[in-house]
Parts: structure tokens; sequence; C-alpha cells
């Protein structure tokens, strides 16, 4: 298989069949906090792919360099999330310099990202061994992160849209809000298990 | 008598799952059975009154604009002390819980416990918020799991509870089981409140 033979499983994984959002249950808090409105979605999602790239490929290179060389796996947890709080910070700065308009739409999601746990989740599971035994070197490690941070921006646009009809539909008052919200989660996540039958 | 009360309130009155709406990572992905749900609970909870005690000790001598970059570290010290733990004395849950035992540095309740009380209050007072804090997150994920458990494979904590004639509605453990399992408890809770 060609290299994008390879980058077309991947992506597909990512983005369907192991869904971060449904099928890992990663980064739920966004996914139910910023989904009420499309704009906003949309600004999240932007964010938090370009966040999930960079930390992919810096948390990569940090523990093969840092950690792994000299026998320090076991810092591994503190030192991904120092990283990425430092990069979320550091991406703040400089959007907020060079690119004042993009700043104001993105601005109020970028601290929320450092608790955001498909950043970190992605971290880890990049240096994680696959269940084949192998591991991703730097290129797929990278690739990961932003597919993955692709697959959460697809569910969370999803959500927003069918959460901004569902605001004209007449709801008891009890499932307003996280239940009703929760609810279509479920139907989403039955939705895309119809995808695990893919076989490539 | 205020040890009592910060004690008690994280169990049902500020439930840190069901009413303040925290933590819902590991409330979805943990609650496959019983038993992950209480391994889960307990890792949470001691990295909670660790980090609470800790972080109220410290709260006079850290700076103020740095402050979430200390919590942070403080609580990543602790979730490391568990997961090498538990990976040294019960690795079948360790593998269990996975992935999820390092992201309880990012879950919510816990750097919003640091945030809205530990800093405030004083050890005492900060240690008995994360007991009762710990407690109703174990409690609230203990429940989900039950149900999801009992459903999906008849058991609980691994004890058969329905008869063996029981077709186990297998979805109740899968991931959309989760969140379907989850939007109606807060539907029926949302319920009661309305009617108080």
């Amino acid at each position: 298989m060609g290299f994008f033979g390879q980058l077309f499983v991947m992506a597909v994984s990512a983005i369907f069949i192991q869904n971060f959002v449904l099928a890992k249950f990663l980064g739920l808090c966004p996914y139910l906090g910023v989904s009420k409105k499309l704009d906003s979605a949309f600004g999240m999602g932007m964010a938090v792919i370009f966040v999930m790239t960079v930390a992919s490929a810096f948390t990569f290179l940090i523990d093969k360099y840092l950690l792994v060389a000299n026998g320090l796996e076991y810092l591994r947890t503190l030192a991904f999330i120092l990283t990425i709080a430092a990069l979320v910070q550091f991406v703040e700065m400089v959007i907020q310099k060079n690119a004042p308009a993009l700043y104001k739409s993105l601005g109020v999601y970028l601290p929320l990202i450092t608790t955001n746990c498909a950043v970190l989740g992605v971290a880890i599971l990049n240096v994680t061994p696959l269940p084949d035994g192998s591991t991703y070197n730097f290129l797929w490690a990278t690739l990961n992160g932003f597919l993955s941070g692709v697959g959460f921006t697809f569910v969370l646009l999803a959500m927003a849209g069918i959460r901004e009809r569902l605001e004209l539909v007449d709801m008891p008052k009890s499932m307003r809000g996280f239940a009703s919200g929760l609810i279509l989660a479920g139907t989403m996540a039955l939705a895309f298990y119809g995808f695990m039958g893919l076989k490539i | 008598m205020s040890f009592f009360k910060e004690l008690t309130k994280g169990i049902i009155k500020e439930n840190p799952t069901f009413v303040i709406v925290l933590g819902m990572c590991p409330t979805l992905a943990t609650t496959t059975s019983v038993k992950n749900a209480i391994g889960m609970g307990i890792a949470a909870t001691f990295v909670l009154i660790c980090s609470n005690i800790m972080i109220s000790l410290i709260k006079n001598i850290t700076p103020d604009k740095i402050r979430i970059p200390v919590y942070v570290v403080v609580i990543a010290a602790f979730v490391s002390v568990v997961d090498m733990a538990m990976a040294a004395y019960i690795p079948d849950l360790h593998k269990n819980l996975g992935l999820f035992i390092p992201l309880i540095v990012v879950n919510c309740i816990i750097l919003g416990r640091a945030e809205a009380f530990a800093n405030k209050n004083n050890v005492l007072n900060s240690m008995a918020d994360g007991i009762g804090m710990g407690l109703g997150f174990t409690l609230s994920l203990s429940v989900v799991a039950t149900i999801r458990e009992l459903l999906g494979n008849g058991t609980w904590l691994g004890m058969r509870i329905l008869p063996q004639s029981y077709n186990p509605m297998l979805i109740a453990i899968l991931a959309p089981g989760a969140f379907f399992t989850l939007g109606f408890l807060m539907a029926a809770i949302n319920m009661l409140k309305e009617k108080r």
C-alpha cells in the first residue's frame, strides 16, 4: 500500500470508524458545550484541529528525544500536559499579534483547549504501541493528530447543525439542554456504528 | 460543623456529574461495568483529595498569575502516582481503564475544585470537599454503570442478577448506550428538580 493508500485508510478510520467523540469518548465537554451555534462550533473545530496537529508533532518529539532517550517515560503525563498548555498559550499570543480577525473568532475557545481531553488523548495514543506492536513515526503521529481533529470537527459541526434546528422544536422542559444533547449524541454514535462494518 | 457540610454537599446537592455536569468523558467511557466505574471513581477521588490538600497548602505562596499551570503540575504529579500504582498492583483494571487514567489530569472536576474551592479554603475543609466530591463522582459513575451492566450483560459487579434466559441488550454496553443512559438519567433528574 502506497503513502496515499495508507493516508486514506487512516483518514476513514479516524473520522468515521474510530471517531474521537463517538467511539472513544474524548473531547465530550466541548462537543456538548460548544455545539449550540454553528459559527462557534466552526471556530472551536478549527482551533482544535490546529492545536491537535501541532501538539501531536511536539509531544512526539519530546517523548522520543527527551523522555524515552533518558528513561523518563513515567513523566509522560506531566510533560505532555505542560507542553500542551504552553503550546496553547503560545498559539494564542501568535494569533493575537498576527491575525487579530482570527483571534476575535477563536479567542475564547483557545484556553479551553488545554483541558480538552482529545488533545492529551491523541498525544498519548500516538506514543502508545498499536495492537500489532508497532508504533507511529513522526509523520504518521502528526497526521493522526490532524485527522483526529478533523473527525472531532466533523461531528461537532453535525451536532451543531442538528441542535440549531432543534431549538425550534417543542420539547418537554426536562429534556432540554444536556439531556437531549446526550440522546442526540447517542443516535449519532449509533449511526456511526454502521461504519464499523467497513473492511479496509 | 462546616467540615461535615463540605463533606456531604458533593454527594447529592452539588453532585459533580449530574448537577454541575463536569467530567463527562470518564462518565461515559468507563461505565461499561460497575467494577471499572468504581475503579475509575476511586482513582479520581484519590487524586482529588491529594490535589485539594496540596493546593490548599500552597495557596498563599502561589503567584496568582501562574496558578493554573501550578495546579496542573500538582494534579499531573498525583495522576502519575495513581497510574504507576495501579499498573503495579491491579494491572487488569489498569488495562481496562487504559487511556482514561492519565486523562484524569484534564478531568474538569479536579481542576474545577482546585480553582473554585481549594485555593480559597483551609486544608481540612478542602480535604472534606475532595472526599465528598470524589464520593459523589464515584456514586454517579456507579449508578450509570449499574444500569448499563444490568441491561447489557444481566449482571452487577460480575454477579448474575437477571435470569439466564434474559436476552442481553448489547447496545447498553456499547458506545451509543452510554449516551442514551446518561441522557435519560439527566432528563429524569431534571424532572425531579422541577417537581420539587
